[in-house]
């Protein structure tokens, strides 16, 4: 603080400037690659375990999981390892091996940074029947309430996304309407004052679905070829 | 400042709480104090990870104090700090996503805060190891302290709620301004004043 170093103007020795950033760089290298090592499998694991616990969330009547991946051809074939890249939806099935449905991963802009989110399709009520935030930096207090709300999250206990007749989209957009307002099956109730939130999670679940439940509908049988 | 050998080891721990607390007295850090201190739970551990980074980096820099030369001598403490910063990083990964989620870049920016940089720069450079190290945790507990204060405040009026607790029954209906950075100003201001307060009564007494 008030006892400042004095500043040397002779020119300083090279080498130990040297010795000492390239020793304690290698060192600190040394201890970040231990120290990701170390962590990984546990922080895989961690993560595995959410997606699993939200799988179940989004799906209540599920009590067991597999994971499919969408290939070119629109066929969904069992995951064997990692993706490379693929689309992933999750099957859910029931405890006597029953297909209850569908878990899809979709994300698209909050109002401030990317929206995460897993929702729940089943495809025998042609609803979406849960939705839960993976990732989120809504703003605390405002936009975060469409992690917890309980008001909000009723929307998804049955929320419409019946096929249009010609089976290539959805016979409704999602839309959220005011809060209150709400009259039909596809619309989803806002938040007050988390206009942007609401209506971020709308055009998320509306992009996706609209790509995945026509998808989901033509090819049910490969989530059930699979006992 | 006094000389610090004269100064028994023990005030080196106190100090940091109190006389000179790094967020109330020396005003250090407002940037994580502000923006992470919504609630009780994501202030403790912040600080708790400050505290964990700042003993690290007092007692590694204290103990290669003698070989770094004057020059590259910041290049030097900042790699230290951004090596124990990122090792913090992957623990809490390790240890809870939801926590890892609410504090979200804040840890990062662990590296920067100027309370560590401070006290590398201001003591771990010029005293021994142990010295040091009780420094870190008195300087580290002093900001836990300090963030907690904010925390509990702020959660308190912001959701009703401590530690997650619900204090008011449901139909509290929060102050949403004090969990948005405008609240943090305002009870970081009202602590402020308390700390100097306290500050002023006792040197008149």
């Amino acid at each position: 603080m008030s006892d400042t170093a004095a500043v040397t103007t002779a020119p300083a020795p090279i080498w130990p400037m040297y010795r000492s950033m390239v020793g304690i760089g290698l060192i600190c290298g040394v201890l970040l690659v231990g120290a990701f090592q170390i962590t990984k499998p546990i922080i895989e694991r961690n993560k595995a375990e959410a997606l699993a616990r939200a799988i179940f969330q989004v799906l209540p009547e599920a009590a067991s999981s597999k994971t499919f991946a969408l290939g070119e051809d629109g066929r969904f074939t069992i995951l064997e390892g990692k993706p490379a890249g693929q689309a992933i939806v999750y099957g859910g099935y029931d405890g006597t091996g029953r297909l209850v449905g569908m878990a899809v991963e979709a994300a698209g802009m909050g109002y401030q940074d990317t929206i995460r989110l897993l929702y729940g399709y089943a495809p025998e009520q042609n609803a979406i029947v849960g939705i839960q935030v993976l990732d989120s930096k809504e703003t605390p207090g405002l936009g975060d309430k469409i992690i917890f709300d309980p008001e909000f999250l009723a929307n998804f206990t049955r929320l419409d996304v019946t096929l249009a007749e010609d089976g290539s989209g959805l016979a409704h957009d999602i839309v959220s309407v005011r809060h209150g307002q709400k009259s039909q099956a596809w619309q989803i109730d806002a938040i007050t004052g988390a206009t942007v939130s609401s209506n971020a999670i709308a055009n998320i679940l509306n992009k996706s679905a609209a790509r995945f439940v026509p998808l989901i509908q033509a090819h049910v049988d490969d989530f059930r070829e699979t006992e | 400042m006094a000389d610090p050998h004269e100064t028994p080891p023990i005030d080196e721990l106190l100090k940091g709480l109190w006389r000179e607390n790094p967020v109330f007295i020396q005003v250090l850090g407002t940037c994580p104090t502000l923006a992470v201190s919504n609630t009780a739970r994501n202030a403790l551990a912040m600080g708790l990870a400050t505290l964990v980074v700042l003993v690290g980096s007092n007692v590694v820099i204290s103990s290669i104090r003698k070989l770094v030369p004057q020059q590259v001598r910041m290049a030097c403490y900042i790699l230290v700090i951004a090596t124990f910063v990122t090792i913090v990083d992957y623990a809490i990964q390790a240890i809870s996503l939801d926590l890892y989620r609410a504090l979200g870049a804040f840890i990062a920016l662990i590296v920067v805060n100027c309370i560590i940089l401070g006290r590398a720069e201001a003591f771990a450079s010029k005293n021994g190891v142990g010295r040091s190290a009780l420094d870190g945790i008195g300087m580290g507990l002093g900001f836990c302290v300090a963030l907690s204060c904010l925390g509990v405040v702020r959660e308190i009026l912001g959701y009703g709620t401590l530690f997650g607790v619900s204090l008011f029954g449901a139909h509290y209906q929060g102050w949403v301004v004090m969990i948005l950075p405008s609240g943090g100003f305002l009870t970081f201001a009202a602590w402020i004043l308390f700390a100097n307060w306290l500050r002023k009564r006792g040197v008149s007494s």
